[in-house]
Formats: structure tokens, C-alpha cells, sequence
């Protein structure tokens, strides 16, 4: 399968995304330009972590208009998977493909370090080779990642279930110590109502080797090779059945 | 003609610079400060000379970009 990674003028982390794809894990990758107007048939989009734009006016506000977004937007409408990390949480957020908005983090601090995350669902293809439950030690680098709704949107994300990993203790308890940048009921990552586009604070690529400190974020990339492995076996049976007709 | 744009965290959304800045004036005596929200400030020229279509189009334009709805609002000033 085929991984594409969108690249913006001040995306830093497209390197590590590709990295972890290719090498790590072993599947395709190509970068995709913020200009480009073809998705070049990757089978997942990644909005990697920087600062796209500059975060001129607002973090994610001017990526939103890239050329490539419009493509990213029909792929996520067609039921593509989409994983934006860090920056290109941000970047869905401003895009309206999640709901919600990022503030500046509790304590104003740029915070980077090794977070803990529990997986709250499974059936996104991010997270669909993960248990509920499972407690990550995966790294962030951001100074807003202080995820807010308003009460009424907040109701609705919790009542559809689209938080997918929360802010925990190493033992996965919620700990009001253990959330790193004050976001509203420690979300880390949420999820769209069709649940396909995933985005997170969080880095996964960066927590993929043992040389690197870790491998808990492989779940990530592995879940969404198995997702898409398995609707493309699906699409090839439905396929058989309707010739065999 | 000019018109002003305010941009601001709603009241129901807590400010941590606005915050910080009145801790700071607090520090230095300023006690009747009593609080600080932190904002954004845009000048925009229209191409127009009436001060309705200048306020329509400048709440147009902090609607679809300078601020964002679920955390902001905005003020706006024309003349």
C-alpha cells in the first residue's frame, strides 16, 4: 500500500512520516506538494507535524487553502483515511474536516516530551489493530495543542464516541497532571463522524524504532495497513462475486 | 474606506497570555488592572465608499478567515 504525505512550506516532519512508512514499516511513500492537484492514488493521506504557513495568523488558518486540500477533502468524503499529526491536527481543525479548535497550552510552555495515551476506540483505521484501553508512550513538540470545544460540540464528539486516544497516567488513569497542555477532557485524538479522518497531538512516527525510545506508535501505522489491506480484499471478493454472477 | 477588525478569545474561553500579562501588571503594581484579554488587531482597506457594505464585507471576510468561530469573536470598526 501507498502512503502520501502532504509537505507544506514549514512542514517539518514529513521526513519522519516518510521514514516511518517506508523504512520502518515497509510500505510505499511519496511526498505529495501542497500545490500539487493529484493525490497520485496513495491509499492514506498524512498531514505530518511543522508549522505550515508559518502558523501565520493561526495555527493550521492558511494551509487550509493549499491546492492539495481540496483533494484531501474529496479522498476524506470518499471514506479515505486521513491522519493529520501535531501540525496537521491543526490543520483538519482550520480545514473543518474535525470539529473544535487548538488554544495555546495551559502554562503557555512549548512542552516536549514522552506523553502517555489510552486508546478509546477502535473502529477508525488508525487505531483498529489497537485494544481499548491500551495505554502508548508516544512523544509531542507543540505550544498549542490545548484541544477546546464548546460544551454543546463536546457533548456531541463524546455522545459519537470520536474521542479516540485521551491524555492518561502510565496505568491509564486520568490524571489532570498527566494531560500536557490543559485540553478539554484530556483528548489527544479525535476522530470525524464517519470516523476515517483521524487527528492527533501526538507523534507516532517519531515512536517507531527502539533506537528512537519506543515503538508504541507503530499501532498506529500498522492499523492503518491493516485497514486498508483488508477494505481492498474486500473490494477484490465483491469484485469475484459480481463476475461470478 | 478603512475598516478595524478586533479579534478576541470569546469570554467563555480561558486566555492563559491575557492571563499572564495581568499577573505581570499585578507584579508591577498595577492591582486596578483587573483583568487582560490578549487579541488580534487587522486594518483592512476596501475598495468601497459606504460604511455598510465596508462593515458587511469586513464582518464577511472575520467570518471566513481572521477569526475562528469556535474560539473567537470580533469587533469591527469603519470609517
Amino acid at each position: 500500500m501507498k502512503f502520501g504525505i502532504v509537505v507544506f512550506p514549514g512542514s517539518n516532519c514529513d521526513e519522519d512520516a516518510y521514514h516511518a512508512a517506508k523504512d520502518v514499516i515497509g510500505q510505499q511513500a511519496e511526498y505529495i506538494w501542497h500545490k500539487d492537484t493529484d493525490l497520485k492514488g496513495v491509499d492514506v493521506v498524512i498531514l505530518p507535524g511543522g508549522f505550515a504557513h508559518g502558523d501565520y495568523l493561526r495555527t493550521g488558518a492558511m494551509a487550509r487553502f493549499s491546492p492539495i486540500m481540496r483533494e484531501v477533502r474529496a479522498f476524506a468524503d470518499r471514506g479515505g483515511p486521513v491522519l493529520g499529526i501535531c501540525n496537521g491536527f491543526q490543520i483538519l481543525l482550520e480545514a473543518g474536516l474535525l470539529p473544535g479548535a487548538m488554544l495555546r497550552n495551559r502554562g503557555l510552555k512549548y512542552r516536549c516530551e514522552h506523553v502517555h495515551l489510552r486508546i478509546e476506540q477502535i473502529d477508525t483505521p488508525f487505531t483498529c489493530a489497537g485494544r481499548v484501553g491500551q495505554v502508548l508512550r508516544i512523544p509531542i513538540g507543540h505550544g498549542e495543542g490545548n484541544y477546546f470545544a464548546p460544551p454543546e460540540m463536546l457533548e456531541r464528539i463524546e455522545a459519537n464516541r470520536q474521542v479516540v486516544l485521551r491524555y492518561t497516567s502510565a496505568d491509564g488513569k486520568l490524571d489532570d497532571a498527566a494531560n500536557p497542555n490543559g485540553s478539554v477532557n484530556a483528548i489527544a485524538g479525535l476522530c470525524n463522524e464517519t470516523r476515517n479522518v483521524v487527528g492527533m497531538m501526538p507523534h507516532p512516527e517519531r515512536a517507531c524504532e527502539t533506537l528512537l525510545g519506543g515503538t508504541d506508535g507503530r499501532v498506529i501505522l500498522e492499523s492503518v495497513m491493516e485497514a486498508v489491506n483488508m477494505s481492498q480484499e474486500r473490494r477484490r471478493e465483491n469484485a469475484a462475486l459480481q463476475s461470478a454472477r | 474606506m478603512r475598516a478595524r477588525v478586533f479579534v478576541t478569545l470569546k469570554p467563555s474561553v480561558f486566555d492563559p497570555q491575557g492571563r499572564t500579562i495581568a499577573d505581570a501588571l499585578h507584579s508591577l503594581g498595577y492591582g486596578a488592572v483587573e483583568d487582560v484579554r490578549q487579541g488580534k488587531y487587522f486594518e483592512l482597506d476596501l475598495a468601497t465608499t459606504e460604511a455598510p457594505k465596508a462593515r458587511a464585507l469586513a464582518a464577511e471576510v472575520a467570518d471566513k478567515l481572521l477569526a475562528n468561530p469556535v474560539i473567537e469573536s470580533y469587533r469591527i470598526e469603519v470609517d
